[in-house]
């Protein structure tokens, strides 16, 4: 068990700067989840933890010790590979069995390991079968089965799951976190997927362009995203965003000439001046009368059974707001809706979040 | 009616194919029954088609005179360039494909020299062998032999291991494995039906060559395809001779090829699909 830290990783491949200036610390036994779209540098970064990608500049530290220079079976880490990468010519058994086999493990010890691992994926009956005869999902559990089997500092996994239908992923999403916990170990997980990473993770880093855009809980980043950027890609439906001018001192929102909404002090910016407004879809809802409301024409519905997606134009500007099932309005209604003010965030022009007036 | 046609049809398709198996094997089943006919039988016209005894004399005359060495040198030589061929051509794929070694030409110029006509080299190569001492030795046939192979090795082992996903080696690197461990635990095992066809046809290279065992040999390595010319006398050929040394050549062949067959299929189709 030991400490992960990244102290100013760089990494150029020729002309292409893919990892830029990246400091990381993570305590042993987290579960850490990179997060970004693809090319943010999230896969090379935990190539490079792995030690089969070199960095340019920086050091990689392991329980204190550089490992930069190492050669990744020096590490003493164990990865789950996007393909899965099991050899179609050993059984399952051997597959699980190779890292402990590479590692000189005692016969003993590692029939032990490998038949524990396979207990703990519920692959037991599979073990003399080749991976050929197996479905994705059973293979993604032999691919599991063959990092955890070994006792490793770090446990890497990179897009693990992207190979899965929904239903599966779903699935493993659950004993993913559930492993974690009867483990105990440093999970890090390389995911382009939003939901992968709030639900599995303690702990998200966002990365864009070879960045870290923000490093918190995924309750902080989804809440209070440091920009527009983070605001943007996590959550689904995604947030709203309102090009907006504010007036008197945050006390108004102008979403056009003639559409103005009055807030109470202290909930929007004191600057005034153009912002974009972030409004999560569950932040909105059905105003009641006299209360002030945004006012806009329904222009689609898409139920999902639970809740109903409304697409609602205020203006010129679409605004999708998560209403109840049961409603009842009707496309071409025009509604009243109201805002969770102090929830929304507010982005200046650079898609920095600017904070309300009363955290300043 | 149906059923009917079907067995005519079975029944015209066997024919054929047997028309077609005994066109290919007639000549080896020729040149097996001179190996036993006497002397008479062989310029009988009309031809005999079945000799009246199996007239081993010609075999126990290449073992009494020593001739059949030729096929264990043949053996030794075509077997070790091929052991040592496949080991250094796989390592020189490996790197070619994992490390770009040579950039993009590198390949091509090397598989180029598998282009040169033997011909034209013989007669530097014997030069060249002649001072080097090397004439008439296992060892002189011997690097030969891997010289002229690993282009052809290194070109085919570079495609097989060109299809091997990274993820596989990259896996293994993680889970403990060095690179040589690499190569032997995953490569090889991977690429094992390019890796044994290549072995193969590498091996038959080796084993039919007649220029350059004509040319560098003398006495001490003379390999069966040159043995065989020396029973083409001013005065008299000896068929049933070439008949039986011929045959001691091509029976290896069929072991290997009946034992290789399955790998030799699959690697060759991968490399058909693969390119």
């Amino acid at each position: 068990m030991a400490d992960l830290e990244l102290a100013n990783i760089e990494k150029h491949y020729g002309a292409v700067h893919a990892v830029r200036d990246v400091s990381l610390t993570v305590q042993s036994g987290a579960f850490v989840v990179l997060v970004g779209p693809s090319g943010c540098g999230k896969s090379t970064l935990l190539r490079a933890i792995a030690g089969l990608e070199d960095i340019t500049s920086g050091d990689i530290r392991i329980g204190g010790q550089s490992v930069t220079r190492l050669a990744p079976r020096a590490r003493n880490v164990a990865m789950v590979f996007q393909s899965y990468a099991l050899y179609p010519y050993l059984t399952v058994y051997e597959n699980i069995a190779f890292g402990l086999r590479a590692r000189g493990e005692p016969e003993q010890r590692l029939d032990e390991r490998v038949r524990w691992a396979a207990d703990t994926l519920s692959i037991t009956d599979y073990l003399e079968r080749h991976p050929r005869e197996l479905s994705g999902g059973q293979r993604q559990r032999v691919a599991i089965g063959r990092a955890i089997v070994r006792e490793a500092d770090l446990y890497l996994f990179d897009e693990p799951l992207s190979n899965l239908d929904a239903k599966l992923r779903d699935g493993m999403r659950e004993e993913l976190k559930r492993l974690h916990a009867r483990l105990g170990r440093t999970f890090i997980y390389v995911t382009h997927d939003q939901i992968e990473a709030m639900t599995l993770a303690d702990r998200i880093v966002l990365l864009r362009d070879g960045m870290i855009e923000q490093d918190g809980t995924p309750l902080e980043l989804f809440e209070e995203p440091a920009s527009r950027f983070v605001a943007g890609f996590l959550g689904s439906p995604p947030m709203n965003m309102l090009n907006v001018r504010l007036a008197e001192a945050g006390k108004q929102i102008h979403l056009s000439q003639d559409l103005m909404l009055p807030i109470a002090g202290g909930a929007a910016p004191a600057q005034d001046g153009e912002y974009v407004w972030g409004i999560r879809p569950e932040q909105v809802r059905l105003a009641e009368a006299g209360a002030p409301a945004l006012k806009g024409t329904v222009d689609v519905l898409q139920p999902t059974g639970s809740r109903l997606l409304a697409t609602v134009l205020i203006g010129a500007q679409k605004l999708t707001a998560e209403l109840d099932a049961h409603c009842g309005v009707s496309p071409g209604q025009e509604i009243a809706l109201s805002v969770a003010i102090s929830r929304t965030v507010f982005f200046d022009g650079e898609g920095r979040r600017v904070g309300p007036a009363t955290a300043g | 009616m149906r059923r009917w046609e079907h067995g005519w049809r079975l029944v015209l398709r066997m024919i054929l194919a047997l028309a077609i198996a005994l066109f290919f094997v007639f000549p080896i089943y020729w040149l097996a029954s001179i190996s036993f006919k006497s002397p008479e039988e062989i310029f009988a016209y009309p031809p005999v088609w079945v000799p009246a005894e199996l007239n081993v004399s010609a075999y126990i005359a290449l073992f009494r005179d020593g001739d059949a060495w030729a096929v264990w040198n043949s053996l030794v030589t075509a077997g070790l360039s091929t052991v040592i061929a496949m080991i250094l051509g796989t390592l020189a794929a490996y790197g070619i494909v994992r490390y770009r070694t040579g950039g993009e030409n590198l390949t091509i110029w090397i598989i180029s020299q598998r282009m040169i006509p033997p011909i034209c080299v013989a007669f530097p190569i014997f030069l060249l062998f002649v001072a080097l001492g090397l004439i008439d030795t296992f060892v002189g046939l011997i690097t030969l032999y891997t010289a002229f192979n690993l282009p052809y090795v290194i070109w085919m082992m570079r495609g097989y291991i060109q299809d091997i996903p990274l993820e596989l080696e990259q896996s293994a690197l993680v889970d403990g494995l060095s690179r040589w461990a690499v190569i032997t635990k995953v490569i090889i095992p991977m690429a094992r039906g390019g890796f044994f066809a290549t072995a193969v046809f590498t091996f038959i290279f080796a084993w039919n060559d007649f220029l350059f065992a004509l040319v560098l040999t003398r006495s001490e390595v003379v390999t069966y395809p040159v043995q065989v010319t020396g029973y083409f006398g001013s005065q008299s050929t000896f068929w049933s001779q070439i008949g039986a040394m011929s045959m001691l050549g091509v029976l290896p062949m069929m072991v290997v090829v009946a034992t290789m067959q399955r790998f030799i299929v699959r690697g060759m189709s991968m490399g058909a699909v693969k390119g």
